[in-house]
């Protein structure tokens, strides 16, 4: 098992550089870059172009090197920490850095309420296969699944003014935004957080339901659930032991599946709710192609991903022995 | 059978009695042995079915994913057939009737029956609150025309028509899902954008199909260092979230792209995601297949593993698949309606879902021209009934249980 896991941590080295890799490609794709833009935006507007600071900040941010060695510098600056924005001209640790904490927190409460709610559901879904009660909460599930977040958002926003004549845009009350950690931060943040969760949480919900429910059938009707209940195991036991722990399996490894999925939905309904999350700031990142700062929002959400994903695996290799002794090619 | 020492009791009813001989019977019936097992046609019908009739049986039975078999196919006809359906262009503006609210259709004037109608719509701007109201004018009485000529369009760029299913009447209007802020008509518009929004989630399916089939099927059945370069892939383009991705490849499209250059590249950036997902079921299911007794079967008969694949573990976990794969096109329908949302996506003068949607992006919209949502009902329902005909397909895809 050390070794599983010394082997699974060493992995994630070689991934996250092929992420960088990605990302970087990603937002050098866009045509033009962030001085073109800036010197286009000023010809517009009839200023005059001061060429010679465009050189100087094109020589700054390492524009006028080759392809290679601008990744290079991207990646070495992302370690050292010493990545800067184009657009705010700031260390990009400084405008990432709260941010992404923030989004931890949401995605954190997010899968949590998603356990809560699918766990339950997709037992009860499965065990009372067709009844009333399968359908009406798998439906429910898909109306969860089929709603664009962001409109929930929207709405959920709106009904919350017009009956609770309460602001829920933000992420924490007023007075607290740049402020040190504190108590009253913390239980602010937390007042603030059950719409964006349960609007991220809705879409991922169905689908953990869903494949619980599926996986739990299909273990249901194989042979040693018909043994075990012949044998006399009493139904609730014979459930809980044996077809349940064999579901868990793609239950766990799907906080893989989920976890991208909670933080694309916190992206985009961060941009409704106007969350202090990483959402709106990529995409005026991506838009005026700061791709230093685009670039570290991309990476950090990653990171965040394998992260999560290196959890799940170590979660499932324990539930798992197959797993862990897997890719032993026999063929 | 009874046991051979039980004489009596297998003596039939009319057999002689004791002692006497019995009377030598022959049957001239031609001997079959087999015609205690014979089947009744039915019987025959099913046992000899193949695996997908069966599936296509059980199928039937399950009467929501026949339902939404029938909404999606009924969605599709419409969005194939948009421009006669839709009483307007959806590009033409009514300057005099801007956001207007969803006229509704009646039957009865003044208690009398006079088939569907509309009342005419009283335009007036509220000095207060600038907002321009709109009332129902209760003395025009404006009838729909059913098989009508209207306004010009050009059927998928092939033809010049003007047959319309339905029409304003003469000097009315018909908005049935009120207009936008350019008095465009609604329900015109959502059938135009159909079109794109339909289409996008299968092109982008039958890409990430065809990827994520191949892909993991090769990990999933060589296992050893294929597995592992096919794991490390998946892990890499999976580990960056979706929609952040979407949107720095979607911003990467060139602005002088065209709109239908714009579409493919967009449907080929949901693809290229999202095949990932699929891949890895594939290779977990194979990883567990490859050990069952029928595929060493098929390796010792001389198989090859294309063979094996294709023929023998990929048929055994289509359910699998089909339930993926159906999940899929909804995710990429949502994945477009984001994009656009956020402006990201497909642009106008291209209407899709997401695109219209977007015109609905604060809340203003919601507290005064909530017709403008309806876009999300058509999402909503090609979503749902995608998933349900997946769950059935699902539940039908193992006939043998």
């Amino acid at each position: 098992m050390l070794r599983y896991i010394a082997n699974r941590i060493l992995v994630m080295i070689p991934t996250l550089l092929a992420i960088s890799f990605v990302i970087f490609v990603v937002v050098k794709l866009p045509p033009g870059d962030f001085l073109s833009t800036r010197l286009e935006e000023l010809r517009a507007a009839g200023e005059p172009s001061d060429l010679q600071e465009i050189e100087r900040l094109r020589k700054e941010f390492r524009l006028d090197l080759p392809f290679f060695e601008q990744y290079f510098w991207f990646v070495w600056d992302l370690i050292r920490d010493e990545l800067r924005s184009m657009e705010y001209d700031r260390p990009v640790s400084e405008i990432v850095g709260d941010r992404l904490w923030l989004s931890v927190i949401v995605s954190f409460a997010t899968v949590i309420f998603t356990y809560i709610v699918a766990f339950p559901i997709g037992v009860y879904a499965a065990t009372h296969q067709y009844s009333w009660g399968d359908h009406g909460l798998t439906f429910l599930g898909f109306l969860g699944l089929a709603t664009p977040n962001f409109l929930l958002a929207l709405v959920l926003v709106y009904f919350a003014n017009v009956w609770f004549g309460t602001e829920i845009g933000g992420l924490m009350d007023e007075q607290y935004v740049g402020k040190p950690w504190t108590w009253g931060k913390f239980v602010s943040i937390l007042e603030h957080l059950w719409i964006p969760v349960i609007v991220i949480g809705t879409s991922g919900t169905a689908g953990m339901i869903r494949r619980l429910r599926a996986n739990l059938l299909d273990e249901l009707q194989k042979q040693y659930v018909v043994t075990g209940r012949a044998k006399g195991l009493p139904p609730f036991r014979l459930l809980m032991k044996y077809p349940l722990r064999m579901s868990l399996n793609p239950f766990i490894s799907d906080i893989g599946e989920l976890l991208p999925h909670i933080i694309s939905g916190a992206v985009i309904v961060s941009v409704v709710l106007n969350l202090p999350t990483t959402g709106k700031m990529l995409y005026e990142a991506l838009i005026s192609l700061d791709m230093n700062l685009a670039g570290s929002f991309l990476m950090g959400l990653s990171v965040l991903t394998v992260l999560g994903m290196l959890i799940s695996d170590l979660a499932l290799a324990w539930l798992d022995p197959r797993i862990r002794l897997e890719g032993k090619a026999t063929k | 059978m009874t046991a051979p020492n039980d004489k009596s009791a297998a003596m039939p009813a009319g057999a002689p009695g004791e002692g006497q001989a019995p009377k030598h019977f022959v049957s001239t019936a031609p001997f079959d042995p087999y015609s205690v097992e014979a089947l009744t046609p039915e019987q025959e019908r099913y046992y000899l079915a193949g695996q997908w009739k069966l599936m296509w049986w059980k199928l039937r039975r399950h009467r929501i994913a026949v339902i939404s078999l029938w909404v999606l196919a009924i969605l599709y006809l419409m969005a194939f057939l948009a421009e006669p359906i839709s009483p307007y262009n959806p590009n033409s503006r009514h300057a005099d009737h801007i956001y207007a609210p969803p006229q509704q259709v009646r039957f009865f004037h003044e208690g009398s029956f006079v088939g569907p109608f509309v009342y005419g719509l009283k335009y007036e701007l509220n000095k207060d609150t600038l907002k321009r109201e709109y009332t129902s004018d209760t003395t025009q009485v404006h009838r729909i025309r059913f098989f009508c000529t209207g306004e010009d369009y050009s059927f998928w760029g092939l033809f010049t028509a003007d047959f319309h299913l339905i029409c304003p009447a003469h000097g009315g209007t018909l908005f049935l899902l009120g207009t936008d802020r350019m008095g465009r008509d609604m329900f015109s518009r959502l059938l135009a954008g159909s079109r794109i929004s339909l289409t996008i989630g299968f092109v982008g399916v039958a890409i990430s199909f065809l990827l994520g089939i191949i892909i993991g099927g090769l990990a999933g059945y060589y296992g050893g260092w294929v597995d592992w370069s096919v794991q490390r892939t998946t892990e890499v383009i999976r580990s960056i979230p979706h929609l952040p991705l979407w949107m720095a490849l979607a911003a990467a499209l060139p602005v002088t792209w065209s709109p239908l250059l714009i579409y493919f590249g967009i449907t080929i950036i949901l693809g290229m995601i999202e095949w990932t997902g699929l891949a890895r079921s594939v290779r977990s299911k194979l990883l567990s297949l490859r050990e069952e007794d029928f595929a060493t079967a098929a390796q010792l008969m001389g198989a090859s593993p294309p063979r094996i694949i294709g023929r023998h573990l990929l048929p055994s976990f289509a359910s699998h698949l089909i339930a993926s794969a159906t999940l899929a096109i909804p995710n990429m329908i949502l994945g477009e309606t984001a994009l656009s949302f956020l402006g990201l996506g497909l642009r106008p003068p291209v209407t899709s879902w997401g695109v219209l949607l977007s015109e609905a992006q604060n809340i203003n919209v919601v507290a005064l021209y909530p017709w403008l949502l309806l876009p999300v009902l058509p999402v909503l329902i090609t979503v749902l009934a995608f998933n349900f005909l997946g769950d059935g397909l699902r539940d039908a895809a193992d006939p043998y249980k």
